[in-house]
């Protein structure tokens, strides 16, 4: 995974609340075998007319002009403001894969679906719970004629938007030490396969059935 | 000893270690796969020359994309193929068990799970698949995982957690006639949003719990996900024992009795304390219809759809005209002048034999109405589709004028060929009325399999207990 550290990007306000992992990237596209390639159909039924189908060439597509991410001031936009409840329903890791692989690494919102939240810090994107009126308030920024920017510093764990308003985030001690360094979860955890060795062996004697 | 929950138990009973900032290392004794979130998976494995931990703890089968009809012609669609053949080459190459397309006890994965016995009492269970908290009808810790988590628990068992929080919904009284563990879901999900649960593991218990078949608490359980909660549990007893019982993949003999007396003691001690409790009296609950995009936009079948102009939110009131547009429908308008072009009945919330019994039984005699275009039974497993044949639930079906699948997914998500063509109406017993769940813009009415039923033979939603 690619450590993320800071970040200087564009913020684009997506207005809807339980925004689901369907509507960030519908299924017909989950069919794939790989993790890449989802940016285009990100969002695919709200940013195109059509019907998007896997494969297709995205490029000549008729785009919806209402949806936020073909507006030209947020088109290369990596932060992303959006709702409470961002990320609800399945399990898929498809819809963190999709939001990165479109260029956002930054999501802002009131509050996260839990399954989404923890995916998307195995997947080196920041999701970052923000009390529901500073979420309001920079709904109002973020829409104004010239789009807000915001420089995201993760050690620091703080927001700095151009017009000099400095935001302090949480995030938890072991998210932000993975996501710093980039680091591979399944190593970390092998370091400790003695213990896992060893509650294997007391629990074959608590609970045989498990192991037969 | 303090008096733990039973949330409690399962937790303290699988953690590895915990590290200095309070991150746990949780033992997982069993992993579900099914065929789109693992492909990743084995591939991450492969990439970095892992293996699996213990093989033995996985069991496959592959749900999502096959075709419900037709199958010794293959799957047609290329790249669903290459999916479900994809999972078939890796469980090979990686010694894990699968119970093929072609394998008659093939079904949804949290269908197959606790038919064969693989889902126990007092363990961890993982599936790539948020509707994982099905099995914690067993007082199981079950929870959906990402893929990323999928190729963790296959390399390591383990999985990195933090406790959750622990939410009791204490259910008191007995459901009515036609009123079903659906339509409790429903309910609690309409109290307290899809987002109430979030950071929970809700414990389902109470009098009305107690009287649910093993079937009707999957159900419950399975609809935990959809108000937010990470998994959702309910204690032991004679009913969970009993339907273990001679499980392919249970425990057997001497080695049976000793699980079960281990087993029962997976309950909430008297006096536990919950971090939050809610109650609700099964008595006052009516048969449950979804009218929006959400599950928490719902109402009993004897309202009418609601009106944003009625919501002080303004952020809720525009969900709900957003909805209410999707869904085209008008605000007060009786939720039984609704007409729908289709009706489902399956999925892992409602394809158990009790749930097709339960649909038969309106059925019974009766033809769907002229205005229905399509009506689909589509069983939750091989061995359920032939329990219902023995009892001949197809027939009922099929001369009401449904179509008798092959079991599957189906279009509780429309990823095979099963789906809503746009602006299509369907009541569905399934868990999501997302925008474009069921096929792009379908319009998805979430509901029991009895309510279904009763609107597959009126052509619009009637209160089923008035039949
Ligand atoms: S039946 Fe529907 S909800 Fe259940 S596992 Fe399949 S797609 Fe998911």
């Amino acid at each position: 995974m690619e450590p993320f550290q800071n970040l200087t990007g564009i913020l684009a306000p997506l207005d809807r609340a339980n925004v689901d992992t369907d509507a960030i990237i519908p299924k017909q596209f989950l069919k794939s075998i790989q993790r890449t390639g989802f940016g285009p159909y990100l969002f695919d039924e709200w940013r195109y007319l059509d019907h998007g189908e896997p494969g297709m060439d995205c490029s000549h597509r008729p785009r919806n002009p209402e949806f936020v991410l073909n507006d030209p001031r947020y088109e290369h936009a990596s932060i992303l403001l959006t709702r409470e409840n961002f990320g609800c329903g399945s399990s898929r890791e498809h819809a963190p894969w999709a939001l990165y692989d479109f260029g956002i690494r930054v999501i802002l919102a009131p509050s996260f679906a839990d399954i989404f939240f923890n995916n998307c810090f195995k997947n080196g994107l920041l999701p970052i719970q923000l009390p529901p009126e500073l979420i309001d308030r920079l709904f109002v920024k973020a829409t104004q004629p010239e789009p807000l920017q915001i420089s995201v510093d993760l050690p620091a764990q703080t927001l700095t938007l151009s017009d000099g308003e400095v935001i302090p985030f949480a995030i938890d001690p072991a998210h932000k030490h993975r996501l710093i360094h980039g680091l591979d979860d399944i190593a970390l955890t092998l370091q400790f396969a003695e213990q896992i060795r060893a509650y294997e062996e007391r629990r074959r004697l608590e609970a045989p059935w498990l192991f037969s | 000893m303090a008096p733990k929950t039973l949330y409690d138990k399962l937790w303290e009973s699988h953690v590895v270690r915990v590290d200095e900032t309070g991150m746990a290392l949780l033992y997982i004794d069993r992993q579900l796969i099914h065929e789109v979130t693992s492909p990743q998976a084995f591939e991450g494995l492969r990439l970095a020359g892992r293996k699996p931990w213990r093989p033995s703890a996985n069991l496959a089968v592959p749900d999502h994309n096959v075709p419900t009809r037709d199958r010794t012609a293959g799957i047609s669609d290329p790249i669903s193929r290459l999916q479900v053949e994809t999972l078939a080459a890796n469980c090979r190459a990686f010694g894990i068990t699968e119970l093929g397309m072609d394998d008659p006890r093939q079904g949804i994965v949290h269908v197959i799970g606790p038919e064969q016995g693989f889902t126990l009492p007092g363990t961890t269970i993982v599936c790539g698949d948020s509707h994982t908290s099905t099995h914690g009808a067993f007082g199981a810790l079950a929870f959906g995982i990402g893929t990323s988590e999928v190729e963790h628990v296959l390399a390591t068992q383990t999985l990195p957690q933090r406790r959750s929080k622990t939410m009791l919904v204490e259910i008191s009284g007995t459901l009515g006639p036609q009123v079903t563990a659906k339509d409790l879901a429903l309910d609690l999900i309409g109290q307290i949003g899809t987002a109430g649960g979030t950071g929970y593991v809700i414990e389902f218990a109470g009098e009305a719990v107690r009287a649910l078949s093993m079937e009707g608490r999957m159900t419950l359980c399975n609809m935990a996900i959809e108000a937010g909660a990470r998994a959702g549990i309910i204690g032991v007893d004679d009913k969970t024992i009993e339907y273990l019982r001679g499980r392919p993949m249970a425990p057997q003999g001497e080695l049976f009795d000793r699980a079960a007396q281990y087993w029962r003691t997976l309950v909430s001690d008297p006096d536990a304390q919950f971090d939050r409790v809610v109650r609700i009296d099964a008595t006052a609950v009516a048969p449950q219809v979804t009218w929006g995009t959400s599950p928490e936009m719902v109402v009993p079948v004897t309202a009418r759809v609601p009106d944003p102009k009625d919501e002080s939110d303004p952020v809720k009131a525009r969900g709900m005209a957003r909805a209410l547009d999707y869904m085209g429908l008008t605000p007060g308008m009786p939720i039984v002048e609704i007409q729908i072009d289709k009706v489902f009945i399956g999925s892992c919330t409602n394809a158990r034999l009790e749930d097709l019994r339960a649909a038969a039984a309106i059925v019974r005699g009766k033809r769907i109405a002229d205005s229905i275009k399509q009506a689909l039974v589509v069983p939750g497993s091989g061995l359920v589709r032939a329990q219902a044949e023995a009892e001949g639930l197809d027939r009922i079906f099929i001369e009401a004028g449904f179509e008798w699948r092959e079991p599957g997914c189906s279009m509780c998500l429309a990823m095979n060929a099963d789906r809503l063509a746009p602006g299509e109406r369907c009541a569905s017993t399934s868990n999501r009325n997302f925008e474009g769940r069921q096929g792009s813009g379908g319009r998805t009415h979430l509901t029991s399999p009895p309510m279904a039923a009763a609107a597959a033979i009126a052509g619009h939603f009637v209160d089923v207990r008035a039949l």
